[in-house]
């Protein structure tokens, strides 16, 4: 089925309600499976303990609040370029859940911070820049909910995506320039990941089952904004009605 | 041509003789110099070390201050309807808005910088340093915030929002602002190290800034 055939909502909402149980089940049993290998069989660090096991929830975390802004990126184009009718929707229902996934990422960090740096918050690179895109998701959710009319905070929220994607790689960046306490990369480098093969797995494992359960979450937030605008159209028309 | 210029003309004359410009923006930022020893105390030595960064802070959020009438009186009085019909591009309208703009609100603040620096017990140096940073640095709040000012035009507190949607996208001038002025103070890393990256983050706003003020102006006004 092409995107375009999706412009029809009610096409839509169709393919979510069978694509949906489908998305729940296979979420649940990544994390299942993720989190059985992660708490169960990934060995604890030699210096840190039983702690490194929030990286499991961290990592991932920090993943897809990256990943949020650029589904969002991409909704936005779909909205300003190519004016597909569900992008405005798409872009709405992804900010909550990179906002709470960016919060997810400090929570777990700031927790394991403590026992390892002896503080809950430390000031680097790193930690500020993701500090600032949870700043950049709050701005994009109170921009949605000033403007009154869901069209018109569609193309004002797309220009603000846009321009906050170019936030993304002075993230990146930063990492680099005010590297001090936290480690540098070590999964996605150059020269092949540093982490033993018995963390990675678990890792990457946690890591699908935190997509998918983004997909589940946000298509069902996409089915439920299209069924809020239609009350409120029909809301609208009982209005003038009467 | 012609038209930018009477534009230019007439934004700064409006701003001038409106009154609530660069005086009260430079009132402003007097308090907030005024402030700071009384929160952390009138010690000169822990002053002059947080001195660029107070002088940042208060350069940053002045230059907030008259931000959302950039383009919202505009709106009110229909002469913004009469920019987006004209044959001037609207990002050169907007370049041309924001440069007024920052001529009568932003370049007051900076000629400000170094007399407040002497309330700060800052060295000649240091002080030089400041002002040269926010001379480079604050034309790119200028520019980030036209496009906060611009998406919130048509909003009834739109004032709220923009410091919402701009403050974070303003952060890393504020950081390399403050490093710039503090590098020249202490080192270790050459003045032009951080400088030059500011001088960049600029010039990447005035790019950036008016195509995306401009984008959401069209749409915003639709």
């Amino acid at each position: 089925m092409a995107l375009i055939d999706l412009a029809n909502p009610t096409r839509f909402l169709n393919l979510v309600a069978r694509v949906l149980p489908l998305l729940a089940g296979a979420a649940a049993i990544a994390f299942a499976v993720g989190l059985y290998q992660a708490l169960l069989v990934a060995p604890n660090d030699y210096q840190q303990g039983a702690t490194v096991k929030i990286m499991f929830i961290h990592v991932p975390s920090a993943w897809l609040a990256m990943f949020c802004w650029g589904a969002m990126t991409i909704a936005a184009l779909g909205t300003l370029v190519w004016r597909h009718p569900l992008a405005d929707v798409a872009a709405k229902a992804a900010a909550p859940l990179g906002a709470a996934f960016t919060f997810l990422c400090l929570l777990t960090g700031s927790l394991w911070g403590r026992p390892m740096w002896g503080a809950y918050w430390v000031w680097d690179g790193r930690l500020t820049s993701v500090l600032v895109l949870f700043l950049m998701y709050l701005g994009v959710i109170a921009l949605w909910r000033v403007v009154e009319d869901p069209s018109r905070a569609a193309r004002a929220v797309a220009i603000l995506t846009l321009v906050g994607a170019i936030n993304l790689p002075i993230i990146k960046f930063s990492v680099d320039w005010w590297a001090t306490l936290h480690q540098p990369a070590s999964v996605l480098r150059l020269g092949g990941p540093t982490i033993h093969p018995s963390i990675l797995v678990p890792l990457l494992v946690m890591a699908l089952a935190f997509v998918l359960l983004f997909l589940t979450l946000h298509l069902a937030a996409m089915r439920n904004e299209i069924l809020r605008r239609r009350v409120r159209t029909l809301r609208l028309l009982q209005a003038r009605g009467a | 041509m012609n038209a930018l210029a009477a534009l230019l003309v007439r934004d700064m004359r409006l701003s001038v003789r409106l009154g609530g410009g660069a005086p009260i923006g430079v009132m402003f930022f007097l308090i907030v110099v005024t402030l700071f020893p009384f929160a952390v105390g009138a010690d000169l030595g822990l002053l002059r070390r947080i001195g660029p960064a107070i002088l940042w802070i208060g350069a940053l959020l002045a230059s907030l201050l008259a931000l959302d009438r950039l383009f919202a009186a505009d709106h009110e009085d229909g002469s913004l309807d009469v920019i987006l019909m004209s044959r001037v591009p609207l990002e050169l309208a907007v370049v041309v808005k924001a440069l007024a703009h920052w001529l009568t609100t932003g370049l007051p603040l900076v000629i400000a910088a170094p007399v407040l620096a002497l309330l700060l017990d800052l060295d000649p140096l240091a002080t030089g340093a400041a002002a040269l940073t926010l001379l480079v640095g604050t034309p790119a709040l200028t520019f980030i915030g036209a496009i906060g000012a611009a998406l919130a035009v048509t909003l009834r507190r739109g004032g709220l929002i923009l410091a919402v949607l701009v403050l974070p996208l303003t952060i890393p001038i504020l950081i390399f602002g403050v490093a710039a002025t503090n590098t020249a103070i202490v080192g270790p890393v050459p003045f032009g190290a951080p400088f030059t990256i500011l001088c960049g983050l600029t010039l990447m706003s005035l790019v950036v800034g008016p195509f995306a003020a401009a984008a959401a102006l069209r749409h915003g006004m639709e």
